[in-house]
């Protein structure tokens, strides 16, 4: 119930490397956390404002091809169109083995596990799967800055992300008093709101009424996003008049941005946000029932210190429950096939040398099939942490079908599994595993039981 | 990587092409005998206690609360003491036509260890253990021994895995469905080993093979399609490529099998497996069940007048436990079932010495006592089909055999 290397790389990091080594203590790992973000600079991703093609350029090719007065100018058009989506399917590859390699490289591996814990907290699935490619630059802009400092920054960046804002339909919210609503006759839309405070603040079972989600929704109103324009806040469709949300009254006087801005902040330090947060961060990373003295410690840290994120992560490490030696999580499909890359030590300018067409052979399809379609989760609540969810025959497979193919395919030189069964995990391996190991009939066989184990699997 | 790539699946192709039997010569000498045997292993551990239900033994059903036996499960009666699990329940017909059959409360030597590699090999080597033998064959390719200068096509193993049985010396003919997804025998068993201790993943794990086999064979049928083979074999293909159902693939071989043994392939074996039920013992029954009677039922309609001559032995590791554990299922044990089935063996019957499952008729306390060597079995069919002497199966296709009193097995 001590800090050890091995498990604070498994159930924090992105597993095992045999070329980084794993954190020293727990100080260590803050040290990395509160420090530069030395991945991010090593293989860059680009920001969302800066995706070329955007929305935009597409919803222009597509009036081109419409408005087209000759065949031979739509079909020009219709070239470019099937350029950019070219383009965006390269982007969108790419971007995934850059943070691929992030995971492979880095020492600061929590930092990566942190960052996709934050994207899932604050899902934002593009409503148009084809703008998939959205997703990463977003999550550069609006969540990883974000991962060691203040919730109520990160909470403003991720509610003002274009991606959810389409998501959780608030371009349709408009205040019925406003300017837009008397005139138009539209009205409210609570999907944004009500998701703000049961998912991403207060919780499940906060202490909120009907009501404050129907004036926190009213407090909205305003803020919106349409690919032209980009992020705005509109004041003529922003409900007049103060708003009381948690026994708390924002505005009356002029509808501002600001306002929302306030009840965000609020709403961070809200007793029951940092309870929810302490419960969602030790169950994710710790087991699926986490003491009650350690959520009660996390969120008393995060309060004191004002929403400082680092509280809440020092306060989850420093607890014994934290390096339990049972290993009670599953690695996700995006967490399992990161950790295998680490483990195998691929190189990242291999990684960075496929087209889409490998990527989506060998991450975006098998991810799919293991259950996790990449950035595509089914609801606000963004993906499970119920593991028997994950660990189904369907998913099973997947994950197996990976092990057993795809070490072979992208390394030209496999490690020889009676050593690669310690590079994964670590000096004392289970038994089964290392027999399995040494029993397996081929050298392919023996990556892929080592990968597909339990042992591996778990974290 | 691209060209990586390329040699990788030119490789995959040119050592499928090689083991295809559609670019070997026609022309083989025909061999001396004409009956046809069929070997299929099942790997895993049938529980044989489950298959054919001893219902008639006062103490089975308290030692299975939750594995309803006899009438209570709606097993199908067989002759008054033993039933027939409903799963398999599409046998019962070729069992009352007398082309179905079992033998109860047999096993290999193999004792005590309870290990599948182990008890595969023993079974499959057909020796009386694993240490001091120094055979490295299995006993079907020591029967292709005894007659020199038989051409490959004679037997066939078939399917993805290596099949020790029919591995050694004499020359065997090998087919297999899929190209280049494949989880071998020995990944999936030792994936069982690796998860053994997980329940989560052990349970997923156990389905899970079954879907990659299914994959599998669907990749493979898809390949087969896209490369346009033509000819007999590529009808096989597409016919796996038709069926939706997870017991696609082993049909499949069942098929490939029937195409092969109605012309001069004289033995033919491959394995059904996943019989190794830890927990949900029922659920993995009944689609192991439907497995096993597809593949028996294809390979007699297949087979057509050809079925007469032929002898289909499923045979298994080992048993499992008198008592059902804690998760709804068995564990490794020791006595088992042997079934039957063929024109050419006297199906419609349960043989073998019943030991009891009373506290003190238990192997070692907890598995069916094995009354007699499951090898006498095999060596008695072979010695009716084949006319191989006693003598020569008692010594060289299973050392240490005694093959004691003749059954009544062979038509």
């Amino acid at each position: 119930m001590t800090f050890d290397p091995i498990l604070a790389a498994v159930r924090f990091g992105n597993g095992l490397s045999p070329d980084v080594t794993a954190p020293a203590s727990v100080a260590d790992m803050l040290t990395l956390l509160a420090g530069p973000d030395l991945a991010a600079a090593a293989y860059p991703i680009g920001l969302f404002d800066d995706i070329r093609p955007s929305q935009w350029d597409f919803r222009l090719v597509s009036s081109d091809i419409q408005a087209a007065e000759t065949d031979a100018d739509r079909e020009a058009a219709m070239q470019r169109r099937a350029d950019m989506r070219a383009a965006s399917n390269e982007l969108w590859a790419r971007n995934t083995t850059m943070q691929l390699s992030r995971d492979v490289t880095t020492r600061d591996g929590m930092r990566e596990r942190l960052v996709r814990f934050w994207a899932d907290h604050f899902t934002a699935p593009p409503t148009n799967g084809a703008w998939r490619y959205h997703v990463y630059p977003m999550i550069e802009q609006r969540i990883r800055p974000h991962i060691a400092g203040r919730f109520s920054d990160m909470l403003r960046a991720a509610v003002m992300n274009p991606l959810l804002i389409q998501y959780l339909s608030q371009t349709q919210s408009i205040g019925p008093q406003s300017e837009v609503g008397q005139r138009t006759g539209r009205g409210l839309n609570e999907n944004m709101a009500r998701e703000v405070l049961e998912l991403h603040t207060l919780g499940t079972g906060g202490g909120y009424s009907q009501t404050d989600v129907r004036e926190f929704a009213e407090l909205l109103t305003g803020l919106t996003y349409s690919a032209r324009r980009g992020l705005s806040y509109q004041t003529n469709k922003a409900e007049p008049g103060a708003e009381v949300v948690l026994g708390r009254s924002y505005g009356g006087g002029e509808a501002s941005l600001d306002q929302v801005l306030q009840a965000l902040d609020d709403l961070a330090l809200h007793p029951d946000t940092a309870r929810h947060l302490a419960r969602k961060l030790a169950v994710h990373f710790i087991g699926p029932e986490v003491d009650a003295d350690l959520v009660t410690g996390m969120a008393a840290r995060y309060l004191d210190s004002g929403g400082a994120l680092m509280a809440l992560y020092e306060a989850m490490l420093d607890h014994p429950a934290a390096w339990g030696a049972d290993l009670r999580r599953v690695k996700r499909p995006v967490d399992f096939v990161a950790a295998s890359l680490r483990a195998l030590a691929v190189a990242p300018a291999e990684l960075n040398d496929w087209p889409y067409r490998t990527v989506a052979r060998r991450i975006f399809r098998p991810l799919s099939a293991m259950g996790q379609t990449l950035h595509q989760p089914l609801g606000p609540d963004g993906w499970s942490e119920d593991d028997a969810a994950w660990i189904t025959p369907q998913g099973m497979a997947g994950r197996i079908t990976w092990a057993m193919q795809m070490p072979e395919r992208m390394l030209d030189r496999l490690p020889d599994p009676r050593d690669f069964v310690f590079h994964a995990l670590g000096p004392t391996p289970p038994e089964a595993v290392v027999f399995a190991a040494h029993a397996a009939e081929t050298v392919p066989d023996g990556i892929g039981l080592v990968l597909a184990s339990s042992a591996f699997q778990r974290r | 990587m691209d060209r990586r790539r390329f040699l990788t699946g030119a490789t995959a192709l040119g050592c499928s092409a090689a083991a295809s039997p559609w670019i070997t010569p026609v022309a083989m000498a025909a061999a001396p005998w004409d009956t046809r045997l069929v070997v299929i292993i099942l790997r895993g551990g049938v529980d044989g206690l489950d298959v054919i239900q001893p219902y008639g033994d006062p103490h089975l059903a308290a030692l299975r609360p939750g594995l309803p036996v006899g009438e209570a499960g709606g097993a199908f009666d067989l002759d008054g003491f033993y039933g027939l699990n409903p799963a398999f329940g599409a046998l019962k017909p070729l069992y009352d036509a007398g082309e179905f059959g079992a033998v109860h409360a047999v096993s290999t030597p193999y004792r005590s260890m309870r290990s599948h590699f182990d008890g595969q090999d023993i079974l499959e080597a057909g020796l009386p253990g694993l240490t001091g033998g120094g055979l490295r064959d299995g006993w079907l390719n020591r029967l292709l021994q005894t007659t020199p200068g038989l051409e490959p096509e004679i037997a066939y193993a078939i399917g993805p895995e290596q099949m020790l049985v029919l591995s050694g010396e004499a020359r065997a003919a090998r087919w297999s469905p899929d190209a280049e997804l494949r989880i071998s025998a020995n990944a999936r068993a030792l994936l069982n080993v690796v998860h053994h201790d997980d329940p989560l993943f052990r349970d997923a794990s156990e389905d899970a093979i079954e879907i990659v086999e299914q994959i599998a064979a669907e990749a493979a049928a898809a390949e087969a399609a896209a490369t346009g083979d033509g000819g007999e074999d590529g009808a096989e293909m597409m016919m796996m490529a038709g069926s939706t159902s997870r017991t696609s693939d082993t049909t499949a071989l069942a098929r490939f099998a029937a195409s092969r043994l109605r012309r001069d392939t004289r033995i033919a074996s491959f394995s059904v497996n996943g019989w190794d039920t830890h927990s949900r013992q029922g659920r993995i029954m009944g689609r192991r069940g439907q497995a096993l009677a597809d593949v028996l039922l294809t390979l007699k309609a297949d087979l057509g007048p050809v079925w007469d001559k032929t002898a289909v032995l499923c045979m298994t590791e080992f048993g499992r436990t008198a008592a059902e554990n804690g998760s709804g299922g068995t564990d490794h044990g020791t006595g088992g079932a042997l079934f039957y089935a063929g024109g050419a063996l006297r199906g419609g019957q349960v043989m073998g010495d019943w030991p009891g499952l009373g506290p003190g008729d238990l192997f070692e306390g907890r598995d069916l006592l094995p009354t007699r060597d499951v090898r006498a079995y095999a060596a008695w069919a072979m010695r009716g089909l084949i006319g191989l002497e006693t003598r020569v199966l008692e010594r060289d296709i299973f050392p240490g055999l005694d093959m004691g009193a003749a059954p009544r097995l062979v038509l």
